[in-house]
């Protein structure tokens, strides 16, 4: 478990819970994990789009990159990134 | 729900964006059927009997399969009481097969200990026991005789099956609010998760919401109370028009019908919400060619439904932005208007409007289904008059023998029981 007001290590490799199904929405998505039974809302289409990278670039940092997060931006994707991963909607993958 | 810390640029409120529809229900309540082994006074379907022209077993796995395309997460499934389906099961595996998770309601009638071992084994199903009193004697007063004692097996069983988090469920009336802190530990004794709703003026409950709605210094203590257990009890965003007291509770906070919430009843119709089963609220059939897809997506009363309140007459109050006008249901079955204050308003407006209403309740709405079982009708009979041998003969009879008296052979229904 990570702890619980550290960010997240966007410098490794993450993907959504095998058990989260996305919804696109016209806001964005809806997330569901039938795990927890927890709904989760991105009503961001960027980090919708990072959220759909995650599963094929090394890392969360370049999966950001791809979906045209700046570098200013970094620290509030890496927030919303971290709210998911401590609800276990994105968790760690071993490293391609 | 929950909403991951958003990008600040992301300044509208999710409730905003709700307003407009989403593209799949998230809640659903799908009433399987009208059929029901008990008859509480407040049934917001007004069950009992089972109608002959509910959905086959092929047309609801038809209707899961629409809903996996959809990508409707769960379904919530009542009735009526949904295990007295034969195939209740059958659609339960069918449903979680296919990527729809099942929370279901019940009275805890079916849940034997094997039916809860068999609820244990699937991590994609929830149950909901209904209860209404802490104590059998609140409780049956209500659901009727022996449904407390149903409700607590069953939720032993499940218990004793290694079934985590099942949700108790309790309609907040006037004489269980007293009871909060008793359901809450009966909810822990069991590793239960207590939910709490609105009683509403739909079905059968029209007839009895004058006389079971909570007090108005109760509705502040339920408020208070809610506040005080956070997210820990679950209130189905029921409670929504209670935020007017000031801090919003847990939730979405929005009336979600035809927006995120819908009914399927057990004959495949398709209403805004659990709440108001009438015409006014009807948006299709899942029969009809476009299915339910269709009717999410198509149907005039739909559409209406997801373009902003106005607010009406309440969009003078300060707190309308809070309880949004609070229910639609509550307020049609009431006779209030529908763009107008809840009747249960906080502030007292919907009190003001309930009083100018007319003693008799012959111009409220009905709901357009009733499956109340009939019950015999209770006259007195008179008692016979002694001084006959058998029922006095009518002026007007025609038989030459009317009225002839045979000695001692009297036809069977002449004898006396």
């Amino acid at each position: 478990m990570p702890t619980v007001n550290a960010d997240m290590d966007i410098d490794r490799a993450w993907d959504l819970h095998p058990q989260v199904s996305v919804r696109p929405e016209p806001f964005g998505a809806l997330l569901y994990h039938f795990g927890t039974r927890r709904l989760s809302f991105v009503k961001d289409l960027r980090l919708l789009a990072v959220l759909r990278a995650l599963p094929h670039v090394p890392t969360a940092r370049a999966a950001c990159a791809q979906a045209g997060v700046g570098a200013a931006e970094l620290p509030r994707f890496t927030a919303a990134l971290t709210a998911l991963a401590r609800s276990s909607m994105v968790i760690e993958r071993a490293a391609p | 729900m929950t909403s991951p810390a958003l990008p600040a640029h992301s300044t509208r409120r999710l409730v905003d964006l709700f307003e407009y529809g989403l593209a799949a229900p998230i809640c659903l309540t799908w009433e399987l059927t009208y059929a029901c082994n008990l008859s509480c006074v407040h049934c917001l379907s007004s069950s009992g009997r089972r109608d002959p022209r509910e959905l086959s077993t092929s047309e609801a796995k038809a209707v899961i399969d629409e809903l996996e395309a959809m990508q409707v997460f769960y379904v919530n499934i009542g009735g009526g009481e949904p295990t007295v389906r034969p195939d209740f099961w059958d659609l339960l595996d069918y449903a979680t097969s296919h990527h729809v998770g099942v929370k279901f309601s019940t009275n805890g009638v079916r849940i034997t200990p094997e039916a809860a071992r068999r609820l244990a084994r699937n991590d994609y199903v929830d149950v909901q026991i209904s209860l209404d009193g802490a104590t059998a004697e609140v409780n049956d007063a209500v659901r009727g005789a022996g449904s407390y004692a149903t409700a607590l097996r069953a939720m032993e069983n499940l218990a004793a099956a290694g079934m985590k988090n099942f949700k108790l469920s309790v309609v907040c009336t006037r004489h269980n609010i007293p009871q909060m802190d008793a359901f809450k530990a009966l909810a822990d004794r069991y590793g239960a998760q207590l939910r709490l709703t609105r009683l509403r003026p739909s079905g059968r409950g029209a007839d009895v919401w004058d006389d079971l709605r909570p007090a108005r210094e109760q509705q502040r203590q339920l408020y208070d109370w809610l506040l005080a257990h956070g997210e820990s009890v679950l209130t189905g965003d029921s409670f929504f028009h209670l935020s007017a007291y000031g801090q919003a509770l847990p939730g979405l906070n929005l009336c979600g019908a035809g927006r995120v919430v819908c009914l399927v009843d057990p004959v495949g119709d398709v209403y805004a919400c659990p709440f108001a089963i009438h015409d006014e609220f009807l948006a299709g059939n899942v029969r009809d060619p476009g299915g339910f897809t269709g009717v999410w997506r198509e149907s005039a009363l739909f559409r209406d439904l997801r373009s902003p309140q106005t607010g009406g007459a309440c969009a003078s109050c300060g707190f309308y932005d809070t309880c949004k006008g609070g229910c639609m249901a509550a307020k049609f079955f009431t006779g209030l208007p529908l763009d107008g204050p809840d009747p249960e308003c906080v502030q007292g407006y919907g009190e003001d409007l309930l009083a100018e209403r007319p003693a008799d309740r012959a111009h409220l709405p009905r709901p357009s289904q009733d499956h109340s079982r009939r019950r015999p009708v209770d006259l007195p009979l008179p008692a016979r008059r002694a001084d006959l041998e058998r029922p006095p003969v009518s002026d007007c009879a025609q038989d030459p023998l009317a009225g002839l008296r045979l000695a001692r052979t009297p036809s069977p229904q002449h004898e006396k029981s």
